[in-house]
């Protein structure tokens, strides 16, 4: 008894949770069963039980992973739960931790989906890499679908509606059921073998997960991965994705759309077409207009129209300059004509001749003025000559006397013409015209 | 003009438009600018050719006794459902 562990019970829940927990297998695992005992606690976890006819288990069900679920779990809902098995130390109680849950049916479809699923990413089908480009302007698109109903009609038409230039080849398949798969695949792997199509078409209308069964097989996914041409999944489902839908180079969401990713519309490529052709022919024209310009202003450059104005040009340069030349040489020669005349005047100015002509004639001319000037002399002279000579006889005494009057002088021969000139018994001798008379003074009267 | 027949239509409108931007540089000499425009004219008029080609054939595989071949065919009008 001495080395018996006692354990309290809490020790020894805990000790059971934790090898629990360890448990590889009650770590994550699969149950299938009814729902009972639902409770939807107002924290948002759900708490119930999930039961078989032959055993029970109590489940929770934490809000944040039950907010996912994509039905409503009921009391009697068959349902694929996946979770974890843990203890719930406090009562003692182990109980199953549900992650995700499905109804029972397509529960197990969609286990199988994502098992597929993670198993076929891992793989890497599903990587962005792998997707290829579609053909811009296909030849041919084949069709992989059903014969009959509404997703050939759509894509037929709508391939028509936008590229009716494209051939359409199409693969009937069954789209459900057991041989659906097997006939996707042979259909795609028979176009691969062929080689007449651009893109093919694989796909059907919309419909349950049930019925889109067969795009989420692992033989469809995998000959959509293999095949050569670039494939468009088209199941028509807006919200859901099939593991074609994955794997394929590209997803539409429905028929329709698959088409029209795959042509595309042909009244564009006419508009693209219509706009090269008229910018091209808009290009050379303008090209063409532009160089006949340049060329227009080439030929009208002068040394075109007129060769010979290069030659003028020179020829106007020579004229020039030779006049130039002329006129240059006829000053200088001028020049020194001008001052040799010059010279010639002013030699000519100090010669000896001129100045004997010059001395000459002031003598020439002082001569006669000399000769005018006497006679001008002499007549006058002569004319004072006679005027005196008149004045002269005019005033001779002689002429006096001979009209009576007579001079008197005194002895000593002077003219008396006073007579305080003499005396009484002064003698005077009195001339008269024919002689004279001597006289003596008696009386002296004073008058 | 035979390689020219032996081109695929995507061909031609890449080479129509690589032509174009070419010519509306430019600056390409005259004589090429006048090669380019007779090129991409008749890159122009195969593509339209190609266009006109309206006679595409729908085709339905069946299998027969001799194998797999193609018939014509023709989807229903009104038909409902998937």
């Amino acid at each position: 008894m001495n080395n018996t562990q006692i354990y309290t019970i809490k020790e020894i829940n805990k000790y059971i949770k934790m090898r629990i927990d360890q448990d590889s297998v009650l770590s994550d695992v699969w149950l299938r069963g009814e729902i009972s005992n639902f409770t939807h606690h107002s924290s948002g976890h759900m708490y119930f039980t999930l039961k078989d006819k032959d055993s029970r288990i109590k489940c929770v069900m934490f809000a944040s992973q039950n907010a996912r679920l994509k039905f409503i779990p009921r009391e009697g809902t068959k349902v694929l739960a996946r979770g974890a098995i843990s203890v719930f130390e406090r009562d003692g109680a182990y109980q199953f931790y549900a992650h995700a849950m499905e109804p029972d049916g397509l529960g197990s479809l969609y286990l199988a989906y994502e098992q597929l699923k993670a198993k076929l990413e891992e793989e890497g089908l599903f990587a962005a890499s792998r997707k290829r480009a579609l053909p811009l302007f296909p030849r041919t698109v084949g069709v992989i679908t059903s014969p009959t109903g509404a997703a050939v009609r759509d894509v037929i038409t709508t391939l028509q509606r936008r590229y009716p230039i494209a051939n359409i080849l199409l693969a009937p398949v069954q789209v459900q059921g057991e041989l659906a798969a097997p006939s996707i695949v042979k259909a795609i792997n028979y176009m691969n073998d062929i080689k007449q199509c651009d893109v093919l078409i694989v796909g059907r209308g919309g419909g349950s997960l049930e019925e889109l069964w067969a795009f989420n097989e692992e033989a469809v996914v995998r000959a959509i991965a293999a095949s050569q041409i670039p494939i468009i999944s088209a199941v028509g489902h807006e919200t859901d994705f099939t593991l074609s839908d994955f794997v394929a180079d590209i997803r539409a969401a429905t028929p329709t759309a698959a088409a029209e990713l795959a042509v595309p519309h042909l009244q564009d490529i006419k508009a693209k077409l219509k706009y090269n052709q008229d910018t091209l022919t808009r290009s050379i024209q303008y090209k063409v207009s532009h160089t006949r310009q340049k060329l227009n202003n080439l030929m009208q450059s002068p040394s075109l129209i007129e060769p010979k104005r290069i030659v003028h040009k020179y020829a106007e340069r020579i004229d020039y300059l030779q006049m130039a030349l002329k006129s240059h040489l006829k000053g200088k020669v001028n020049k020194d004509k001008g001052t040799l005349s010059a010279l010639d005047h002013k030699l000519a100015r100090i010669h000896p001749e001129h100045l004997i002509k010059l001395n000459y004639n002031h003598v020439k001319r002082m001569q006669e003025q000399l000769t005018v000037s006497m006679k001008k002399q002499l007549t006058k002279q002569s004319y004072t000559f006679v005027a005196l000579t008149k004045q002269l006889d005019a005033l001779s005494p002689l002429k006096v006397m001979s009209r009576g009057y007579g001079l008197v002088y005194d002895e000593s021969k002077t003219l008396v013409k006073s007579i305080k000139q003499v005396e009484v018994g002064t003698v005077l001798q009195l001339n008269v015209t024919d002689g004279k008379i001597d006289c003596e003074v008696k009386a002296i009267k004073e008058e | 003009m035979s390689n020219q027949d032996q081109i695929s239509f995507e061909q031609a409108l890449e080479r129509l438009e690589e032509v174009v931007a070419k010519l509306e540089r430019g600056d390409v000499p005259l004589e090429e600018a006048i090669n380019l425009y007779q090129e991409g004219m008749q890159l122009s008029q195969l593509c339209n050719g190609k266009l006109k080609q309206v006679e595409a054939k729908i085709e339905m595989l069946i299998d027969t006794d001799q194998g797999i071949t193609a018939v014509p065919f023709a989807p229903q009008a009104n038909e409902k459902g998937e």
